[in-house]
């Protein structure tokens, strides 16, 4: 079995499993399997099976992509990190820094149209970059683990932005407020004709950063020296590879990918900043979608798309009767399985030797 | 590779066409030939005079709070009048999810969509506005639409009533120290901390009250470490209004078994139980959010749901002290409280919803 065959395989029975698991878990509660897949399809695509006269409704597909961004954004930082052997889970804190700083500039420096998206999108991956700096200097210079000081900072961020937030020109208690018109990724046009839903222009950063992550990777130098560092950091030092440099450029890519999803939050989906009161897990669903895209840009592209799809089919499931849980449970279990991926592989290796055995025995027959 | 790939699509395709086909054909049969989306969702989900969601924000409708006293009250709705079937509710994980809730509810041709807590204020804004057609009730906001109604509560009015209740404790007790402990600053429960400030001091104008936010209306450990701060500094009753932060407060006074707290919403007297079959929950401030589901979706029954705010005092009962004879307070006290509020209710006292002691600090 080739190596890039096992990789795509894995993923796709871990899905299954995780879906059939969900399935098994509807039918011992009595639920109906049904709309757990009449949600998906019709979170997915807009329509409804049980109702087909109904039509389209866009809403769906539209609300679908609003929160799949996020999360593909999340999964490029976690997994740029992780091919360079680094585990950023500080990427929820760099999410939050993305966020507030999009938000700083857009409202209080004044710029025209489309630069001012930019700069504020700029803002926010600056932000996040300069976050992540902090893990990865501390992880270069003193060896601490970047997972301790990444948490840390998580709670440092959420905290301190929600300080800022409420300092800035007529902030109320919970939010800011809208962002000038000039900053946003909202969009009357792609709202319009979805239905409206908050679909906004982010999903053309998303698209860029899919192709910035694997060009990065896949075709620099730099990129190479990186997945060296990853498969074996003192072989990579040994070849003459500066290893803390791409440690500390790594986690601070990484940084600017959660940066920028923070900054597509605040700047289509809501408008303005909000003071949180919990960190909203942006951060850590990016660590399933890496895991389960395998940490390559296509797989976590494709893996984004069926994290915001199982999120965005949360509420069509409970107007059915079905416990929000279960998205929940799908999507652990999902994880769970590209996890377990060793003993898939043990399985499949199984099943392969058995089939050659079976083969060999028949031409052995034949002879 | 490919070969096993596309098997592999085709059989996730296939069993969900087949999964989906076998709930269509049950459904088709109720909900014949119709054009428009919102009358045929209506008339498939039953013989429904009105079809009712409730929203709750991340807290859930189990949070012993007032996502669960609107869900109560939704429910109560339905059995008086045989509706169990047309009332359902959303969960929100996230702020994220407000707004796709609310739409989905609309999309699903739900009549009356609740939403509860002064979070949704933008969210329901926007989605009003897209459901020009679907009446909305906002629970602690105001939302000026033609087919909003906003229901909003003297939280300060309660808050007050339950104030002398710790007041008077604290008087008797000889501590002369309270505190409030708030989930997040703001209006909303800026006002219970008002009403609260000044009912203790009018009962006990030299007692001390500490303040403190949570900045949370979900972290209980939050909650219990702050609760220790005040107990620690000689609070012997400390109201707590912060959702299930709060929850962290009863804990801690439930552990030292010598001090009180006082519930919040709703009567969370069995909360406090402590093990000896005593309770630590002095009283509670009952906010009547269930009321106003009910009340909302008891106008809409009867077709005389109006856009508008209605305010939720101690007049209609709208906020209340709780105030079970037989249980931590005395009757004396009781009658004391229940002056009180007949004086607020004549307009003899005015109570202020401005809170005037800072987070973190003491008057």
């Amino acid at each position: 079995m080739s190596k890039k065959y096992e990789k795509i395989l894995i993923p796709v029975i871990a899905i299954i499993l995780g879906i059939l698991l969900g399935c098994i878990i509807l039918i011992i509660s009595g639920q109906d399997v049904g709309a757990l897949f009449n949600g998906l399809v019709k979170s997915a695509t807009g329509f409804d099976f049980s109702k087909p006269s109904s039509g389209l409704n866009l809403r769906y597909p539209g609300e679908f992509l609003v929160s799949s961004m996020p999360i593909i954004l999340t999964g490029l930082a976690i997994g740029f990190a992780y091919r360079c052997g680094m585990f950023n889970i500080g990427a929820e804190g760099q999410v939050i820094v993305g966020s507030l700083a999009s938000c700083m500039v857009a409202i209080l420096v004044p710029m025209p149209p489309v630069v001012g998206v930019i700069v504020c999108l700029f803002a926010g991956g600056l932000a996040g970059a300069l976050w992540a700096f902090i893990p990865g200097i501390l992880k270069c210079r003193f060896n601490i683990s970047e997972v301790v000081t990444g948490i840390m900072l998580n709670y440092t961020a959420l905290y301190g932005a929600n300080y800022f937030l409420k300092g800035l020109p007529e902030s109320t208690t919970t939010r800011t407020v809208d962002i000038p018109a000039n900053a946003s990724l909202s969009s009357e046009f792609l709202s319009s004709i979805t239905n409206h839903s908050r679909l906004h222009w982010g999903f053309i950063l998303v698209i860029i950063c899919v192709i910035a992550y694997w060009f990065i990777i896949e075709k620099t130098s730099f990129g190479y020296s990186l997945r060296a560092t990853g498969f074996n950091k003192e072989g990579a030092r040994y070849a003459g590879i500066k290893v803390n440099k791409s440690t500390i450029l790594s986690i601070m890519i990484s940084g600017f990918f959660a940066g920028l999803a923070g900054a597509v939050i605040l700047q289509g989906t809501f408008g303005y900043g909000r003071v949180m009161s919990a960190a909203e897990n942006y951060g850590f669903d990016g660590i399933s979608v890496a895991l389960v895209g395998g940490c390559n840009a296509i797989g976590i592209l494709l893996s984004g798309l069926l994290f915001g799809l199982l999120k965005v089919t949360q509420p069509l499931l409970q107007t059915s009767g079905i416990p929000k849980e279960i998205g929940d449970i799908i999507s652990s279990s999902i994880v769970f399985f590209v996890a377990i991926q060793y003993a898939i592989k043990y399985v499949l290796t199984k099943i392969e030797l058995r089939k050659g055995k079976a083969q060999s025995k028949k031409a052995g027959d034949v002879q | 590779m490919k070969k096993a790939l596309k098997l592999l699509l085709a059989l996730l395709v296939s069993v969900s066409l087949v999964a989906c086909s076998s709930s269509s054909s049950t459904e088709e049969t109720s909900a014949p030939n119709e054009t428009e989306t919102t009358e045929e969702t209506t008339s498939a989900s039953g013989e429904c005079p009105v079809t009712i969601g409730l929203v709750t924000d991340m807290g859930g409708v189990d949070d012993k709070s007032f996502n669960q006293s609107a869900w109560e009250g939704v429910q109560r709705f339905a059995e008086d009048n045989g509706l169990q079937d047309c009332v359902s509710y959303l969960q929100s994980t996230s702020e994220a999810d407000y707004v796709p809730n609310l739409s989905t509810f609309a999309d699903e041709g739900k009549d009356l969509i609740i939403a509860v807590g002064y979070l949704f204020h933008d969210a329901m804004t926007e989605v009003s506005a897209n459901y020009p057609d679907t009446k909305f009730l906002l629970v602690d906001d105001v939302v000026e639409a033609e087919n909003v109604e906003s229901a909003t509560f003297n939280a300060e009015q309660g808050s007050f009533l339950v104030g002398v209740a710790a007041g008077l404790t604290a008087t008797e007790n000889g501590s002369k120290t309270v505190g409030f402990m708030g989930g997040m600053e703001g209006p909303v429960i800026g006002s219970f901390q008002a009403g609260y400030e000044q009912g203790v001091l009018t009962v006990c104008p030299d007692c001390k009250i500490y303040v403190d936010y949570a900045d949370s209306y979900s972290d209980d450990a939050k909650g219990q470490q702050l609760a220790a701060k005040q107990y620690d500094l000689g609070a012997t009753v400390i109201y707590q209004s912060a959702g299930n932060a709060g929850n962290g407060v009863i804990k801690e006074a439930k552990e030292r078994g010598d001090v009180w707290a006082i519930g919040v919403d709703k009567d969370q007297y069995e909360d406090g139980m402590k093990d000896d079959g005593t309770s630590i929950i002095l009283t509670s401030m009952l906010k009547r959010v269930d009321s106003a589901a009910y009340s909302a979706c008891e106008d809409l029954l009867n077709g005389t749901f109006e856009a508008g705010t209605k305010v939720f005092n101690l007049s209609n009962e709208g906020v209340a002290a709780e105030l079970t004879s037989g249980r931590n307070l005395s009757d004396d006290v009781i009658a004391q409280i229940n002056d009180f509020a007949q004086q607020i209710q004549n307009g003899e006292i005015e109570v202020s919803a401005e809170a005037t002691i800072a987070n973190g600090s003491s008057n």
